[in-house]
């Protein structure tokens, strides 16, 4: 069943009015007649409202800055927020020097009463030489949790004074839980202080090999950047740094190499990608690995920047190869999956990415939304002029960078770069709701009530988003994917993960377990048999004996 | 795995590496989970409701439903009153709990938002109920933030109503799994005794699958059970750590008397907690229960060529730890390191958790290492230097038994990457049991693995 204007207005009827006016804006229904379909975005969560998002803090150590492998990242604040964003992300990491793989180890100042009342500054200094002696990472970060901004610990200064002492690149991030509205905050602190602080430390003035690249907003979730290296790899590509799962301090400093930038999550690292574009002059081109179909694209998009026959012919080669290996795979899961409908909630790209894997499998997203996402991310970047900025977002400061005197260089001439943007997603991401189908529902922020309300009138045959709705859906009977975390499987990305999560999502429909929800008695009577015509008295002695 | 652990202690003034303790706020938001029809509300940013919410879902594989403050720059600056009067009016809107169980988190506490005050200034409709809880991150653990949730619980509904109290104990469970509960119900049903348990996480946290979603399930304590508990004659706070401090309230506010036992982990705590039934409530055991407990002796004596003289490392929970040390004991091992993350005075300092555990180790004649306020990094390092046969405690610990390679039994809160666990008890005479199952099977899937092929057995 679709939803029309008339049936969202009753689902938002529910709410008290200043809650209805404002949740309004957060959803639509999609309809490509016309010309522009505005959604509010990156706005504050009603207080009370059973939201999914998470805070600054958690988008800046928790994804952006935790997959760095061999650094320490120390959380400065009581324990809770170092011990919750440890180890629960599945971003994959190798070492790639001996004993330089530092993900396992959750370092906090656990900042006690006597800390918040007196400052906590010399506790975290300590912290940072404990830390130095104890691991030698090749370089510190300092995350700040709430209490740190409220008390005017100055984390800044602590870093500096400590980069002096140990002559370590140790830098500090200012993402107080409390600031912007959501995750993407944290992304954007992040962000500003990787490109501010290491991003170009390196000493190296070349790329490696003719094809450099560097993968932004990967995080190898269950080894989906694996997957996608193992790829690239094959037709010819040196992937320099990935920003930043299974990244390093020691390939992010030399970033500044690539000739170009893929951009998979555009929420969480389009900042840097402009920011290289802007220092380095290094183009970025919105990829998506998630799909065969997406994959494929992004891979001939890529080949087509380069423009070398040769990386051309590899590309359509290894595409070939590839889709021979999984093709076969596919087929039995597509049986299971073919005609079913999806929700996909997630995070900031991927309500987006995995709507074209499902579809490749016959599943039809009927509604879609992200948690923290921008307009930019819904209606595409051209929309980026008209969003205007709120007191939250003013909260988070632009990093403004210019061209790099020695450094920059047009890695490709300005015309040609003009013909490719009309061809190919260069610097440019044209968003979610141009990939959606008409009479489909985009959702913002999608919470609780809504999320109850959506499923009783589009009953959807699988619910993907993540850990805290799960088992919602799942009481109801409907089964559920998370694509956070992919219900610890993977890797989802690419050739191969595209096989994976058509046998995670046909074992969800397939499973047996299903049917045994309803136990046999609440649909047969207790006494079977023909009701004959007695008195009373002969019955009751009868069932009684 | 862990590589970079040096065997060589170092003293460390930092903070924490790898910690065995998390914040206050989780616990008090699952303690609320454990009363009837309420919805706990995250009083601070966002994250934590959310990281909250995450932990516990990861732990329970069930919805864990609640609601925040969503702070922002704004709040953080003039106050979170508008934020929570906000919340409180949309929660019973949409929501429609009997009550909202507030706990404050360290943004709220730092910026000493009085809670009470603005609960007195919020629109609460008629009926419905708010509690609340302070809950400082930067103090205790997870095990005082559900202590000081439980506390509310009394503070905010006990009452004594009865000039005489009545016939029935008070039952606190402390931050146990929802099948600990129900565990703990059943033997003090089997005692003939009426009890009113809360927090009660039983049918809320383990609800059936019945094809409808529920958003407050079945289970919990009501409310009118957690008001009459000011009448009753007793209250046993199980664990010293997450429910004393709420039965020493009642019995200021309500006179009723309050009594601490161990949490019922092992053979000598499920005896104490049934011993004080019977005394207090002149109820004969039944044979049932006898016979449970007999069952127990005899797996621990059939057995024991197994355990006898293994060393064992244990973290976690204090009252947790405190019943599992014991235990151990009992089947012959020897608790090498025992360490938890809370700090053993509740706020600082070693406390009793530290005494208690090292009176156990010196009654049996043994010696080893005890520590409240620790972290597993540490943990790690005492076994680099002491190796042990086992390791028991919460999922954190995998990655020490993988790094030293030593078996590995999960018990405790968080197990992350386990199933059905929070569906079964480690408490009582059946829990101890598992628990044997559980210690022997990990004991001898190892020897198993280790034998040379002339070694390996059928029989064992």
């Amino acid at each position: 069943m679709a939803i029309n204007e008339k049936m969202l207005e009753e689902i938002l009827n529910k709410y008290p009015a200043k809650v209805k006016r404002n949740r309004k804006k957060h959803i639509l229904i999609r309809d490509s007649a016309l010309e522009t379909q505005e959604i509010e975005a990156n706005t504050r969560t009603i207080p009370g409202i059973v939201t999914n998002r998470g805070c600054a803090f958690a988008g800046c150590k928790g994804v952006v800055l935790g997959p760095l492998k061999d650094m320490v990242h120390i959380v400065h604040g009581p324990i809770g927020c170092a011990y919750y964003s440890w180890l629960t992300r599945r971003n994959k990491a190798r070492a790639d020097e001996p004993k330089k793989n530092f993900l396992a180890y959750c370092v906090s100042t656990d900042m006690q009463e006597s800390d918040i009342v007196f400052g906590g500054e010399k506790k975290l200094a300590r912290m940072i030489d404990e830390v130095v002696e104890i691991f030698k990472p090749n370089a510190i970060t300092i995350s700040a949790t709430c209490p740190v901004g409220l008390i005017g610990d100055d984390i800044q200064a602590v870093a500096k004074a400590a980069r002096a002492k140990h002559g370590l690149n140790i830098t500090a991030y200012s993402c107080e839980g409390y600031k912007g509205v959501s995750q993407s905050a944290g992304h954007h602190i992040a962000n500003n202080g990787l490109m501010e602080n290491i991003i170009g430390e390196g000493d190296w003035e070349e790329p490696p090999s003719k094809y450099t690249i560097n993968i932004l907003g990967e995080y190898n979730i269950g080894g989906d950047s694996w997957e996608v290296e193992r790829i690239l790899n094959e037709i010819g590509y040196e992937v320099q740094a990935v920003m930043t799962g299974n990244g390093s301090y020691e390939k992010l400093k030399n970033a500044h190499v690539a000739q170009l930038n893929l951009v998979q999550c555009h929420r969480s690292i389009n900042y840097i990608a402009t920011m290289l574009e802007t220092k380095y002059g290094t183009p970025w081109l919105k990829v998506n690995f998630i799909g065969i179909r997406a994959t494929i694209e992004s891979l001939r998009n890529m080949a087509r920047y380069f423009g070398d026959e040769a990386l051309i012919k590899r590309t359509e080669e290894v595409i070939e190869k590839e889709l021979a290996e999984i093709e076969p795979q596919l087929e039995p899961y597509r049986k299971i999956c073919s005609g079913k409908t999806a929700f996909c909630f997630v995070g900031g790209s991927r309500g987006h990415h995995y709507q074209g894997l499902y579809e490749e499998l016959g599943v039809t997203t009927v509604l879609a939304g992200y948690e923290f996402a921008h307009r930019d991310d819904y209606e595409g970047r051209d929309v980026l002029p008209n969003i205007k900025a709120d007191a939250d977002s003013k909260n988070i400061p632009d990093l403004h960078v210019t061209p790099d005197e020695r450094r920059y260089r047009l890695k490709i001439p300005a015309e040609r770069m003009e013909e490719l943007k009309q061809e190919i997603p260069l610097s440019n991401y044209k968003g979610m709701i141009d990939d959606m189908t008409d009479g489909s529902i985009v959702v913002d922020d999608l919470n609780h009530y809504e999320t109850e309300e959506f499923i009783r009138i589009l009953k959807p045959d699988i619910f993907s988003s993540g850990i805290k709705d799960k088992y919602i859906p799942q009481k109801m009977g409907i089964p559920t994917k998370q694509l956070h975390n992919y219900d610890y499987s993977g890797p989802y990305a690419g050739f191969r993960g595209a096989v994976n999560f058509a046998r995670d999502v046909a074992m969800g429909f397939a499973t047996p377990t299903w049917n045994f929800i309803m136990p046999p008695w609440k649909n047969q009577p207790l006494l079977e048999g023909t009701v004959e015509d007695c008195t009373a008295n002969t019955c009751v002695e009868e069932v009684a004996t | 795995m862990l590589d970079c652990t040096p065997k060589e202690l170092i003293k460390r003034t930092g903070g924490g590496i790898n910690p065995a303790k998390t914040c206050q706020p989780i616990g008090a938001m699952y303690a609320a989970l454990g009363i009837h029809n309420c919805m706990p509300h995250s009083h601070g940013s966002q994250g934590c409701c959310a990281y909250h919410r995450s932990h516990l879902t990861r732990h329970f594989r069930e919805p864990v439903m609640a609601t925040t403050s969503s702070f922002t720059e704004g709040a953080s600056v003039f106050g979170g009153g508008g934020n929570l009067k906000t919340a409180i009016k949309n929660v019973f809107a949409i929501y429609n709990p009997d009550v909202i169980a507030v706990h404050t988190t360290c943004l709220s506490e730092t910026i000493g938002d009085d809670i009470p005050t603005i609960i007195k200034g919020a629109e609460i409709p008629e009926g419905k109920l708010v509690i609340h809880a302070n809950t400082p991150s930067y103090q205790g653990s997870h095990i005082t933030g559900f202590s000081n949730m439980v506390k509310g619980m009394v503070a905010y509904l006990a009452e004594a109503t009865t000039d005489e109290k009545k016939e029935q104990v008070n039952i606190i469970p402390g931050f146990v799994n929802p099948g600990d509960m129900r565990e703990i119900k059943r033997l003090a049903g089997k005692m003939g005794v009426r009890f009113i348990m809360f927090p009660d996480t039983s049918g809320v946290l383990d609800s059936p699958m019945t094809g409808k979603f529920e958003m407050f399930p079945a289970g919990g304590a009501k409310v009118e059970d957690i008001r009459d508990s000011g009448n009753s004659k007793l209250t046993i706070a199980l664990g010293y750590y997450a429910s004393s401090d709420a039965a020493h309230l009642l019995e200021r506010n309500c006179r009723v008397p309050a009594l601490t036992l161990k949490t019922p982990v092992g053979i000598k705590a499920t005896d104490d907690f049934l011993m004080t039934l019977r005394g207090k409530f002149v109820r004969e055991i039944p044979y049932e229960l006898e016979e449970e407990r007999g069952q127990l002796v005899d797996v621990m004596t059939d057995n024991h060529h197994h355990f006898y003289g293994k060393k064992v490392a244990i973290f976690g929970d204090p009252d947790i730890l405190t019943g599992l040390t014991e235990f151990v004991l009992s089947l012959g091992m020897h608790p090498l390191h025992v360490l938890t993350g809370t700090p053993g005075g509740i706020l600082t300092g070693s406390g009793i958790f530290e005494k208690e555990i090292k009176a156990m180790l010196a009654a049996a004649g043994l010696e080893g290492r005890v520590k409240a306020a620790g972290d597993l990094f540490e943990l790690h390092q005492w076994i680099k230097n002491e190796p042990v046969d086992l390791l028991l405690g919460n999922t954190y610990g995998k990655y020490i038994a993988r790094a030293e390679d030593i078996p590995f039994v999960r018990v405790g809160f968080p197990i992350l990457d386990r199933g059905i666990h929070s569906y079964l008890p480690i408490v009582g005479y059946r829990g101890a049991m598992r628990l044997v199952e559980m210690i022997g099977n990990a004991l001898l899937d190892r020897k198993d693995r280790d034998a040379a092929d002339e070694d390996f057995e059928l029989v064992l």
